[in-house]
């Protein structure tokens, strides 16, 4: 085994508390978010929608529309130049639909106009004739020979598999062979920013769009095909954002070429706003999921195979299906040696709202899946749940479910027993099924562990770039194609350029990424920012560092060895001679020495045999257990979430007060997939459009949280640094799920865990939400 | 301004007093955005729910996609951008108390979150911690699981003088 203490050392600004470098802005008013910038002479865009989830369009008629005072364009996809669709797979989805409309959120119009209400009146009176078709809405059903079809292809987006062992002489050892079957729902991003653009026509025949964007080069290669341009044409800047979670990718390439089109049409800026009615209708959620699992065990509870069978509800879309339901197929097993591995992953087509990548991205569900499985097994066999956990957990040298052997230190089970320990689970969880008897308002405890591949994995290519740029006056620039998206990405990455160059956070400034600043990064995506940009930057510093150390040897009279880089100054541990950081860099740019780096890191090589879903699929992974405190109100079916703990291995905590953040958020998002949250869609319409029905935990909903970190710092990241934006999210609806089961003795296998699944194991058969869309709309 | 106008009215925004002739049927949110170029103040569902529109009128915390533009008349308006003066580094405690605390993610929310704590350190010096989570239920954060928002407002109380939150109460009494 590795040493894991040989990058033990004193930092000077890791993991230290500082000030996030972007707080000012946001606390004056003056961050300047997507829909802050206007242009002088701006249109402004809308898109018409599909009134139908599933239709053949027999016409569109935009006469009407197009003779309205004040409309100046009004465009359909025969106004597109160059491809009328794209995907990062798959390229099937439409920016303006052609002959059939595939769910309600698709545009088979836009219209640019000089204020917002003519261009909506405009969109009004554009006429669609349609023919209907049937609606696919169930991604099992829709895998049936006699399913109706989206595609002549059929309605199969993906299958992902995993062979492993032989699953059938796995269930003739087991002693006990049973089946359990779960499901999640559809939600919503919910970033608090909807969608928002400003497309201005450029100089050079090109466009510059500033906007609500978290994957500036995917947005960037769509609208190039899109409209028919070479990419250095297509200038993309990042406003800053108000949360994405994974959210304004897909959407925000569709929107962008609508906004481009327009402008390039009109030859004048074009914004375009999302309502929040609008941002629900047409950007993609997190993928609802059937799970079916069987296992084996031994009496003794011991895990000895997995049948794993999972339907995945892309809606019309690829998008990043295929990507999000890989994390899950690999991930299946939970964190757990399972001997005999035979797992399915189908992504099917169907005329609900698309799905994409959502914070998590393919972990929540399975999350949910096999942490509420080991609660009932350890039933079955007569264990507590930390027992079986702990019975079947991997660790140092376990090979996983892909045959991975991990060579690094494997923290789920000290992760669990940190939790467990802090409050007393084991007694709680005895004592809470005897106390409870009689009570109407009752207490349970529950658990849950993780482990998660970091960054993309066999997912694809990972590599980033960070420019760094000395000034001469020894402040320092920084900038990257990763963005900040509300996580705190400017600040980490900071954080590690003022350590390795030693200068002070205060003494950086983190710019917006810009596609004409710096080369393609990838996407913010994966938990891979910190862990990729972070190696990255240390790269580029190391270079800057290179070149500036002979400088600071010569003035300061002594041996480079003897210099110390720290608090925006250089010392000598040899001299005592001190030089200011601007004294260096301006000597440095006298000498004409470039003060300029671009670091770049590629992420170490992965492995994957689709055909038998083997390899080394993530170059490292992350380790976490959560614990929940519910009280359940058995009278109302309310539970309230009164305690938390999370703990996280992160390898290394770069930026305390951002790493705290991450996790109590991340448990309050979690906490929301649990209790409240779901995107309902009956016949693929939507049963509601805003949060006064899409409910998100609110301040008076989250417990105390207690984040307890693990520090084992891994050898291939930035001073050890691992992930935890997405962990942090996806382990507390099953710890609440448990934690209820622990309280009322009722196992619920369907999120959201509302009042009358808490109650009566069920939902209720009810389509319509209070005062629905759909019922609104029957009324009228 | 595509919509019809008011006769002027008079009302006070961020200190200042103003007369203005204002937008018949916009609400007081695109009018800061929109015709004041006070695009601090943030639109994220416009029904009410989010808070990320909050405002204080005439020292309480109000919706501002809730409020028509012509209902500020002789109203005390108060924005993100009043709560540090133009070109002004002064932090408020409140704003630094959020910075301190970590307690600003995306930020969407933030100027909401500012608004409302002002508005409750208006009405209870001393918040504890259900009175807390009380005033910010109608402000959603989807960022921060609320708790460094919480540690914000607890050391804000803890920082603020009566200087600190006179401005906000100005001509209260007056309507």
């Amino acid at each position: 085994m590795a040493d894991y203490q040989s990058d033990d050392k004193c930092f000077n600004v890791v993991g230290s508390r500082v000030i996030r470098v972007d707080a000012v802005d946001k606390v004056t008013g003056r961050a300047k978010y997507g829909a802050d910038y206007n242009a002088l002479g701006q249109l402004y865009g809308v898109s018409k929608y599909a009134d139908y989830p599933h239709a053949k369009i027999k016409s569109i008629n935009i006469a009407k529309a197009k003779s309205l005072d004040g409309v100046r364009a009004v465009l359909t996809h025969e106004n597109i130049p160059g491809e009328k669709s794209f995907g990062a797979i798959t390229a099937n989805q439409m920016v303006m639909c052609t002959d059939t409309v595939r769910f309600m959120g698709d545009v088979v119009a836009i219209v640019a106009a000089e204020s917002q209400e003519i261009a909506e009146k405009a969109a009004d009176l554009i006429e669609v004739d349609y023919d209907e078709l049937p609606v696919v809405s169930d991604p099992e059903q829709a895998l049936a020979d006699e399913s109706p079809r989206l595609y002549e292809t059929g309605n199969l987006c993906f299958h992902h598999k995993v062979r492993k062992g032989d699953i059938e002489k796995g269930f003739a050892h087991s002693d006990i062979v049973v089946e359990r079957d779960y499901s999640t729902q559809r939600i919503e991003h919910s970033y608090l920013e909807p969608e928002a653009v400003l497309a201005e026509p450029g100089e050079n025949g090109g466009i510059t769009i500033v906007g609500t964007l978290q994957n500036l080069y995917n947005i960037r290669r769509v609208v190039a095909r899109v409209l028919n341009l070479p990419l250095n044409r297509i200038r993309l800047i990042q406003a800053t954002l108000g949360g994405s979670f994974g959210g304004k990718d897909e959407v925000m390439s569709s929107i962008c070429c609508r906004a481009a089109l327009l402008a390039m049409t009109c030859g004048r800026p074009v914004k375009m706003t999302n309502s929040r009615e609008q941002s629900m209708r047409e950007s993609y959620k997190r993928h609802p999921y059937k799970m079916k699992y069987k296992v084996g065990l031994s009496k003794d509870g011991i895990l000895q195979a997995m049948e794993i069978k999972v339907y995945a509800d892309a809606g019309p879309y690829s998008a990043m299906s295929p990507f999000v339901t890989w994390r899950s197929v690999v991930q299946a097993t939970g964190p757990y040696i399972v001997p005999n591995v035979k797992t399915d992953i189908y992504a099917a087509y169907t005329n609900n709202c698309y799905t994409s990548a959502m914070r998590g991205f393919g972990s929540p569900q399975i999350c949910f899946a096999t942490e509420s499985l080991m609660d009932e097994l350890a039933e079955l066999v007569g264990l507590d749940p930390l027992e079986i956990r702990l019975k079947n957990i991997l660790t140092d040298g376990s090979t996983t479910a892909t045959g991975q052997t991990l060579n690094h230190k494997v923290s789920v089970g000290e992760a669990l027993n940190i939790v467990s320990k802090k409050a007393d689970f084991k007694a709680r969880w005895q004592e809470n099924r005897r106390q409870n008897i009689n009570q109407v308002i009752k207490k349970g405890i529950g658990l849950s562990c993780s482990y998660r591949g970091v960054s993309l994995g066999a997912e694809g290519t990972d590599a980033a770039g960070v420019g760094i740029s000395i000034q001469t006056d020894g402040s320092v620039v920084v900038y990257t194609g990763l963005v900040d998206m509300g996580q705190g990405a400017a600040t980490t990455i900071s954080i590690v350029v003022a350590e390795e160059l030693g200068v002070t956070v205060d003494r950086i400034r983190f710019l917006n990424a810009d596609t004409t600043a710096i080369p393609d990064s990838g996407p913010t995506v994966a938990s891979r920012t910190s862990f990729m940009a972070g190696n990255a930057a240390k790269n580029g510093c190391a270079e800057l560092l290179k070149r500036i150390k002979p400088v600071a040897a010569e003035i300061l009279s002594c041996p480079e060895s003897s210099l110390e880089f720290k608090d925006n100054k250089i010392s000598s541990r040899v001299t005592n001679k001190n030089l200011d950081y601007g004294e260096l860099a301006a000597a440095c740019f006298r000498k004409g020495i470039s003060l300029f780096s671009h670091g770049w890191y590629k992420g170490p090589t992965t492995t994957w045999d689709e055909h038998t879903g083997q390899g080394d699929a993530y170059f490292t992974f992350v380790y976490a257990a959560n614990l929940a405190e519910v009280e359940v109100d058995t009278v109302t079916g309310q539970v309230k979430v009164t305690r938390f703990i999370s703990s996280h291995d992160l390898g290394r905590t770069l930026n305390l007060n951002g790493a705290k953040g991450q996790v109590y958020g991340g448990v309050a998002m979690g906490l929301g997939y649990a209790l409240f949250e779901e995107y309902g869609q009956d016949d693929g319409r939507p049963l509601l459009e805003n949060f006064d029905e899409y409910l998100l935990a609110t301040s008076c909903d989250v417990p105390e949280i207690d984040v307890i970190f693990i520090e084992n710092p891994d050898l291939l990241g930035p001073h050890g640094a691992k992930s935890l934006g997405e962990p942090a999210c996806e382990l507390a609806a099953p710890a609440i799920a448990n934690a209820i089961t622990n309280a009322t003795g009722l196992r619920v296998r369907e999120l959201p865990l509302t009042l009358e699944r808490v109650l009566l194991g069920k939902a209720l058969s009810r389509k319509e939400t209070r005062g629905s869309l759909k019922a609104r709309s029957r009324k009228q | 301004m595509s919509s019809d106008l008011t006769p002027k009215i008079k009302f006070r925004l961020n200190g200042i007093d103003m007369e203005k002739e204002v937008p018949a049927g916009w609400t007081l949110l695109r009018y800061l955005r929109e015709e004041l170029g006070l695009t601090g103040t943030k639109c994220g569902c416009e029904i009410g729910e989010c808070g990320a529109c909050t405002v204080l009128m005439n020292g309480k915390p109000v919706n501002s996609c809730l409020v028509m533009a012509p209902q500020i008349e002789n109203a005390s308006i108060w924005t993100i951008e009043g709560v540090t003066p133009p070109g002004g580094t002064a932090l408020h405690p409140v704003q630094k108390a959020f910075i301190e605390c970590d307690a600003v993610h995306c930020g969407f929310c933030t100027p909401g979150m500012v608004m409302t704590t002002i508005g409750l350190l208006l009405q209870n010096k001393k918040p504890d911690n259900s009175q807390i989570k009380q005033a910010l239920a109608g402000n959603l954060c989807r960022c921060t699981g609320y708790i460094q928002i919480f540690e914000a407002v607890r050391l804000a109380a803890a920082m603020i003088s009566e200087n600190d939150m006179r401005p906000f109460r100005e001509n209260i009494s007056e309507n």
